[in-house]
Parts: structure tokens; sequence; C-alpha cells
């Protein structure tokens, strides 16, 4: 590791360890509001490491978010919750292996539809199966206070970041960035491109699941409508998206200001979410293509041009 | 039977929808996915005259049709036409146009929740059964299917045989060999995006007088549409009707024998399906 690493080492404890101690720190509102801000981390940080070096923008979160809630809720009965946080990220894993086998090979195009449908068709089959089996929502039995769930979010959130650091080191990560380059090159230089992808698709797939079965006690009571909301995948291609992808903690840039903003309007004025939503994503493509992220090294490149001149 | 004849009556309004999405993404390649929302501004606009005026949704779409096609127009020429310049390359353009199409759509969304309300809205228009070979049908589905009929015929002749018809067609062959033989690319690619507002828009027009909508059910009709495009091939008109049907009669088929709430799921299965085993279409050429 060079010195720089060591750097960044430190940096990152540094606010981890301030991640940590926040509850003591503010009042019970802001923890609620950091529950949001932490999960919604380890959401879009895990989007970007599949999307930002693949530029396939995924929006199956929601369905993968809802697997993870049902996979707690229904396993309850006959698992601990500790058991089943990693068997939910399981099967989050398997059924992006499973899309990703299905969609991948062909063109981005192609696997943005797939997303853009599958919450929706998982929340038709799972009420479809209620209703057969005359069963309405689960109720889940137990609870948590918000600062264990935000400590439990801030720990996962950690975990995507080791994890997606030693990828960005690992042979994967070489070739994914070639990927992103241009796949034509990645092939020929004897890269399998769809087995890449598919592997590195199976991390948003997991860290999701998880989530969902982490926050699920949050909710209490599990029905389809709760757990597989659309409008959650689309918030965190937002948040991801105008943090930016070219870095690993562009996304957690994007997560801060983005959730308070959500926050702000869904108080005041509930009726515009999707309005903000829009204009957002209109905002990231005409104006902040690279993200805050590319905003933050376009100043320093310049500031850094001044100094030498 | 019955199942069929209601599944190919709703297959011909969905044709006529995917027709507006494949000459938006076929011909002037924006992969445009607020085309549901177009659907649905059809659609009130359909209600509104009706409700307010009590002018029949036939006599509405000659309206709706030339002030749709303005209002593509103004989005092709103003919205996507800077991200068509911007592009480097066709992938660039394609993540570029979904994002900003996500973004178009949920401006639509939210405009059409705070002048309309949440509220579903359908009204009846010549709800007055009719029975042949022993099933009755509503006479506004049969009404929709000829007006579908009618509408994609002539866009089919028109993409056929006349020169701005076949000069689209040339661009989504092949947009770059187009311009070496004098087609103005850049203003048939927006006639082809407008055109294909107006022609989602009628649709939408149609289809409300026998189902229920609402300011949010955009997204429902656009992956359908976008199925039956990737389904009967991009840029392929018979493809696309086709695709069409077949997806209207399966529609059917799940909703009256399985349950009504899986028709997503019934589109998705063709989708998965598709993917598998002909991802270039129904009438597709595989690409080397």
């Amino acid at each position: 590791m060079s010195s720089g690493d060591y750097k960044a080492l430190a940096l990152s404890l540094a606010l981890l360890l301030i991640a940590i101690c926040l509850p003591w720190v503010v009042g019970d509102f802001t923890v609620t509001l950091a529950v949001n801000m932490a999960m919604f981390t380890v959401l879009a940080t895990s989007w970007a490491l599949f999307s930002g070096p693949t530029h396939y923008i995924s929006l199956a979160t929601a369905a993968f978010f809802g697997l993870g809630t049902y996979t707690m809720a229904l396993g309850l009965d006959f698992l601990p919750y500790w058991v089943l946080i990693p068997l939910a990220g399981l099967f989050g894993a398997l059924m992006a292996g499973i899309i990703g086998l299905a969609t991948l090979r062909l063109s981005g195009v192609y696997f943005v539809i797939f997303t853009l449908g599958l919450a929706e068709m998982t929340r038709q089959i799972i009420t479809f199966v209620q209703n057969a089996t005359g069963q309405k929502g689960i109720l889940i039995s137990i609870w948590f206070e918000e600062t264990t769930f935000y400590w439990m979010l801030v720990g996962l959130a950690a975990l995507i970041f080791l994890l997606g650091w030693l990828i960005g080191r690992s042979r994967l990560g070489f070739a994914l960035r070639i990927i992103g380059d241009d796949e034509e090159v990645a092939r020929h230089s004897g890269i399998n491109t769809s087995l890449s992808k598919v592997m590195l698709f199976m991390i948003p797939g997991a860290a999701a699941a998880m989530t969902g079965a982490l926050i699920a006690p949050r909710y209490g009571y599990i029905e389809p409508l709760i757990a597989f909301t659309p409008m959650l995948s689309f918030q965190v291609v937002i948040m991801a998206l105008l943090g930016g992808t070219g870095r690993l903690w562009g996304p957690l840039v994007g997560v801060i200001p983005f959730s308070i903003l959500w926050e702000i309007i869904s108080a005041s004025f509930p009726n515009q979410t999707t309005l903000l939503l829009g204009l957002s994503f209109l905002l990231i493509v005409y104006l902040l293509p690279q993200g805050f992220v590319g905003l933050l090294l376009k100043i320093k490149a310049k500031l850094n041009n001044g100094g030498g001149s | 039977m019955g199942i069929l004849i209601t599944g190919l009556l709703l297959g011909g309004t969905y044709a006529l929808i995917a027709m507006g999405l494949n000459l938006q993404y076929g011909m002037s390649r924006i992969m445009n996915l607020a085309n549901g929302e177009i659907l649905v501004a059809g659609g009130f606009a359909a209600f509104w005259f009706w409700t307010a005026g009590s002018l029949s949704p036939l006599l509405t779409i000659f309206l709706l049709a030339p002030l749709a096609f303005a209002v593509n127009w103004l989005v092709y020429v103003v919205v996507l036409r800077p991200l068509v310049k911007r592009a480097k390359t066709r992938g660039q353009l394609e993540v570029d146009a979904i994002l900003t199409t996500f973004g178009l759509s949920f401006v639509a969304v939210g405009v059409m929740l705070a002048t309309f309300g949440g509220d579903y809205f359908s009204y009846s228009y010549m709800l007055t059964p009719v029975e042949f070979w022993g099933e009755t049908y509503a006479v506004n589905r049969i009404l929709a299917f000829v007006a579908a009929v009618i509408i994609c015929g002539a866009l089919y002749l028109w993409l056929n045989i006349s020169r701005a018809g076949m000069s689209i067609r040339a661009i989504a062959v092949s947009p770059d060999s187009s311009r070496l033989v004098g087609i103005d690319v850049p203003k048939l690619s927006a006639l082809a995006f407008a055109l294909g507002g107006a022609v989602t828009a009628v649709g939408g027009a149609l289809i409300s007088t026998f189902l229920t909508l609402d300011a949010s059910t955009g997204v429902i009709f656009t992956l359908k549409a976008l199925v039956i495009v990737i389904m009967g091939g991009v840029g392929d008109v018979r493809g696309t009707v086709v695709a069409a049907l077949l997806l209207g009669v399966l529609e059917t088929f799940v909703a009256r024998l399985i349950d009504p709430g899986l028709t997503l799921a019934a589109a998705y299965l063709l989708f998965i399906l598709i993917l598998l085993f002909r991802p270039q279409g129904l009438f597709g050429r595989r690409q080397s």
C-alpha cells in the first residue's frame, strides 16, 4: 500500500467512527433520518459497484429488497434473525445470478427494461400466492431500537466499502474497468465479459436483499406493497448518479443531500415526490453527468492548474 | 374462442401503442420510457373531452393526434436533440436517453397527479354488448380495435410507399449510410419521434374507452410496449403487430383462467422466452 492508501484508510476509519458515534450526539428525529441514509448508502454504493463500471442501469433494487424482506418475514418462524440476513443475501445473489445469465449477455437496454418491471412482477406473483393461500400480510414479532438498525446498517455499509475496495484491486475490478471502457477490447483480450458482469451484479443483489432482511422488523407488518416499492429503485439510481459512480465514495456524496431533500419534500409536499425524482434525473443528465464527484474533480484539477502555472 | 377474440381485440390496441414506441426507438433511436405517460395523457384528454364536452373519443383523436405530434416534436428538438449531438457512441446515447426519458416520465406523472389527482378514471362509452358466436363483447372494444387496425394499416402503407416513410425506414437500418444518400437524418428522426408520440396518444385515447387508467399506470404500458417491440424486432412493423396480438391473447388467457392480477407476469414470461431463444425478435435476422 502506498502512503495515499494509508491516508485514505485513516480517513475512512475516522469517518466510520464519526458515523458510529452519531446517535449519541443527535436527537431521535435525526437518527430516523440517519437510518434512511445508512440504508441508502448500502443500496447506492453496492449499486454503483455494478453500474459504475458497466454503465448498465439496474432498476432491480426494489425486487431484491423485497425478496430480503420476505425471507425475513417468512423465515423468522424457523430460524433466528442473525442467520436470516446472510441467507437473504444468498437468495439475492442467486436471483441476481439468474437474471444476469438471462439478460446480461445482451445489450444494456434489455437489462434495463427487464429490471424495470421486475419488482412489479415479483409483487404480482406474491400477491397471487397470498390470495391463493388466503394469507394477507405477515406480522413480524421481533423489534429493535432505531439506533440498533442504524448501527447494523453502518456495519453493512462498511462491509460494502471494504468489498468495493478489494474488488477495485482485484483482477475482476481490472477486467470490469476494461469492459466499461470498451467491451470489444475486453473480449479480445480474453476476458469473459458476461461472466464478469453476472458476478458483479450479484453484489448489489445480495446487498439489497440483506438490507431488506435487516430492516424488515422496522416495518412490523409486511405486505407486498410495503416490501416492493418501485420508487426505491429509482431513489437509489438518482442518489448514486448524483454523487457520481466514478469513485467508491461517490454515492455517499449523493445520498446525504438527497435523503435530506427527500425528507423535506415528502414532509411538506407529499404529492410532489415523483416530480422531484423526474427533475433530479434531468438535472443529472444535463448539468451533472459525472455527479458531484466529477464536479469536485474538475474543480480540483482547475485549482491545481491555476496553482502550477 | 371468447378468450381468443377478446385477446385479439386487446392485442390490436397494443399493436398501435407498440407501433408508436417502435417509431421512436427503432427509427429515431430514442428509447422513450415516457411512452406510457403519453398514452395516459391521451386517455386523460379523451376522458376530459367526453365528460366536459361529450365529444366522442373517436373524434377526439383527430384533435389529439396533431397536438401530441407537436408536443413530442418539441420534446425531441428541445430535450433530446442535444443528447443526440453530445453522444459519442450509441451506448452513451442509450444511457442518456433512458435517464432523460425516466425524468420526463416522472415529471409527467407529477404534473398529472397535481392537475387530475391520483384517482382512477373511467367513463362508459358505447358500452353496448353485441353477441356473436355465442359470446358477448362490448362495442367499445371492437371500435377501438377497428380504429387501431385502420391506423396501423395507414402507417404501414405510409412507411412502405411514401418517400418520407421509406427514408425513415432507411434510418432505422443504418443512420450513417442514410446520410450518404441525401436523407436529412435529424429532421426525419424528429418526425419519426413526433409521429410515434402521436400514435401512442391516439392509442391511449382508444384504450381509455374500455380500460381504467390512473396517473401512474403509464409505466405498465411502457413495459408492455417494450416487450412487444423487442419480441417483434426493433424497427419491424410486421413483427410488432404479430407480437402485440400474441401478448393480447396470452394476457387474456392468464387473466381469465388464472388470475387477473398476473398480466404483467405473463408479459414477462414471454419476454424471458424471447431473450433466451430469439433475442433478435420473431422475424429478425441474427446479427453477426
